[in-house]
């Protein structure tokens, strides 16, 4: 294959955060990446550093250690555990394709397993406040062009999103509103982030109290009187210039993050939100959008809701969907112990799962698909290496507002490695062999 | 002689992303970038004193679920005494409780946690601490 002389690529897709910036400028020569402009911080260090800490061979478990292997075999083992578990959990797929995540779908179908994606310690909460309230959102596009009032709730996008203010909300140029001067920006969080530092107004809730904040803010929004001097750590006549601020705007958004879903409340919490925000659009015109994390855990509910009906947290094992957050989820599945196996695509649940969860992880044979080493690594029985979606390898992914994207590849992978997509099916070929007695 | 008593503080735990922790993982969650970046624990420059240490020293992290030692730093986005941060990875999930409350998610933002100064015990690095988890711990 020939190498690219010296090439700048633009308008690249950004495959970091939810974000999914499409304005990337990369340099390539001789299938390396030289630079990278326009890209914010961590975008920067994805793209310069993808090819260092790399596995580049497949490694299967023998006498307790992991050793490098063939491909072959590596689909033989993984298979052999898949097929004879009777429970398996398959997790992940946020930083992967949506036509990984489908080929996932079908392998879960055939095994019998849960299918969960890291929405489930993410916004997992903000799918079941949408399930019982549904949501009042928009695109970014919309909120670029015509937004001049934003609300950052319990989300630090300079350190989580670092170009989401520029890009699409505060500093971005709209058509019809000028950057910062026509817009108002205000921070709801439980400590003064850098994000808040860039705030118009800064409103400190104390910690766990966002649902009483929101509810003193919905009856504020509705004409209530408060009869509380200060709620959640906030003096009611904050809160009450805050409602007329919100009433008050032409178009304002809610972007929250985690601190409404990891804190006490979770779903409520965003019942909360989603509930305000459905007054105030009686009012005036408000959207609201959760700050998705992974640059296609979008995709991941996308699809499994095209293919089952549910966004995350799908136990196929009586041979049709359930959906039970609470029970059917990772985290819930393995602190029960019930899991006997486990698939892991592109996430690191070690590092993101509570040590007990992981604890029953480290007991039961994980076959991981990743491009890089993680703490879930060491204790895997499989460990595939994989091509980088939108680097090495196209695919669609949904943005954090659920406008799909394909990506595009501008250098080819290492020799011999495959896709996720390739794994996947591979693995599937020789599990329905095995399923069917072939 | 009457053992000296380990200055430590009940505090309120948060979690989550930061940009040093999103830089550092895709240069390898594995290199002293990662660690230096993660295994830490901010705190307000009040707190850090009552603890009588200085930035940098190790601290012992505790909650109901268990405890972790790691870097204190001084905190630049914490202006309150009483709350601590830790970036997301495997320092700060063993103190996460696995409780989910029927959702599929753990309070993994304000926990009722205890830091205490701790300068003279180590700091575990991911593969001794995945190692660690593996055996029970």
């Amino acid at each position: 294959m020939t190498r690219l002389p010296k090439t700048i690529i633009p308008n690249v897709i950004c495959t970091f955060c939810g974000s999914t910036c499409d304005d990337l400028q990369v340099t390539v020569e001789d299938d390396k990446v030289l630079s990278v402009r326009s890209g914010c911080s961590s975008s920067l260090s994805k793209y310069l550093n993808y090819q260092a800490d790399r596995h580049l061979t497949a490694l299967v478990r023998k006498n307790g250690e992991l050793k490098e292997a063939s491909y072959e075999d590596a689909i033989r083992r993984s298979a052999e555990i898949l097929a004879g578990a009777n429970y398996p959990l398959l997790y992940g797929w946020s930083s992967t394709s949506n036509e990984a995540s489908r080929a996932g779908m079908e392998l879960a179908e055939w095994v019998g397993g849960v299918m969960d994606n890291t929405t489930t310690v993410c916004h997992g909460p903000t799918i079941l406040g949408v399930h019982d309230i549904g949501e009042v959102s928009g695109t970014l596009g919309e909120i670029v062009h015509r937004a001049d009032l934003v609300v950052y709730w319990g989300s630090n996008p300079v350190h989580s999103h670092p170009h989401h203010i520029m890009r699409y909300s505060s500093m971005s140029t709209g058509r019809f509103r000028i950057p910062r001067k026509d817009r108002k920006m205000v921070v709801i969080d439980v400590r003064k982030t850098d994000t808040a530092k860039l705030a118009d107004q800064f409103i400190q809730v104390t910690p766990n109290g966002d649902y009483e904040l929101m509810c003193a803010l919905r009856m504020a929004v509705r004409g209530d009187e408060l009869e509380q001097d200060v709620i959640s750590g906030v003096p009611t006549e904050v809160i009450e210039e805050l409602a007329d601020l919100m009433i008050g705007c032409q178009f304002g958004v809610i972007f929250f993050g985690l601190g409404l879903t990891m804190t006490e409340g979770r779903h409520r919490n965003v019942d909360v939100a989603l509930s305000l925000v459905r007054d105030l659009n009686a009012r005036t015109k408000f959207l609201i959008m959760p700050m998705r994390g992974h640059f296609n855990v979008g995709g991941a509910n996308e699809v499994s809701t095209w293919l089952t009906g549910y966004p995350y947290a799908v136990d196929l094992s009586q041979g049709y969907p359930r959906y039970n957050p609470g029970d059917t989820t990772a985290v819930d599945v393995l602190v029960r112990g019930d899991c006997d196996a486990a698939l892991v695509v592109a996430s690191d649940p070690v590092s993101n799962f509570p040590v007990e969860a992981s604890r029953h992880l480290a007991k039961i044979p994980v076959i991981t698909i990743d491009p890089h080493p993680s703490a879930t690594t060491p204790i895997s029985e499989v460990v595939f290496p994989t091509t980088i979606t939108g680097i090495e390898t196209s695919g669609c992914i949904v943005r954090m507002d659920g406008v799909t994207i394909m990506t595009r590849p501008f250098v080819p992978p290492p020799p011999g490695i495959h896709s996720d997509v390739e794994i996947l099916q591979d693995i599937l070929a020789h599990v329905k062999r095995a399923k069917l007695g072939r | 002689m009457e053992a000296t008593e380990i200055p430590s503080l009940k505090v309120i735990l948060l979690s989550g992303r930061t940009l040093g922790q999103g830089r550092s993982k895709v240069i390898g969650k594995f290199s002293d970038e990662y660690l230096r970046d993660v295994a830490v624990c901010e705190l307000n420059a009040e707190d850090i004193k009552s603890l009588g240490i200085s930035p940098g020293q190790n601290v012992k992290v505790s909650t109901t679920t268990g405890s972790v030692v790691v870097r204190s730093v001084l905190a630049s986005q914490t202006s309150q005494r009483g709350i601590v941060f830790m970036p997301y990875g495997l320092w700060v999930n063993m103190l996460i409780p696995a409780e989910t409350y029927g959702t599929g998610m753990p309070s993994m933002k304000g926990i009722e946690a205890e830091v205490a100064a701790a300068p003279d015990e180590e700091l575990m690095d991911l593969r001794s601490l995945v190692e660690h988890l593996a055996k029970g711990g």
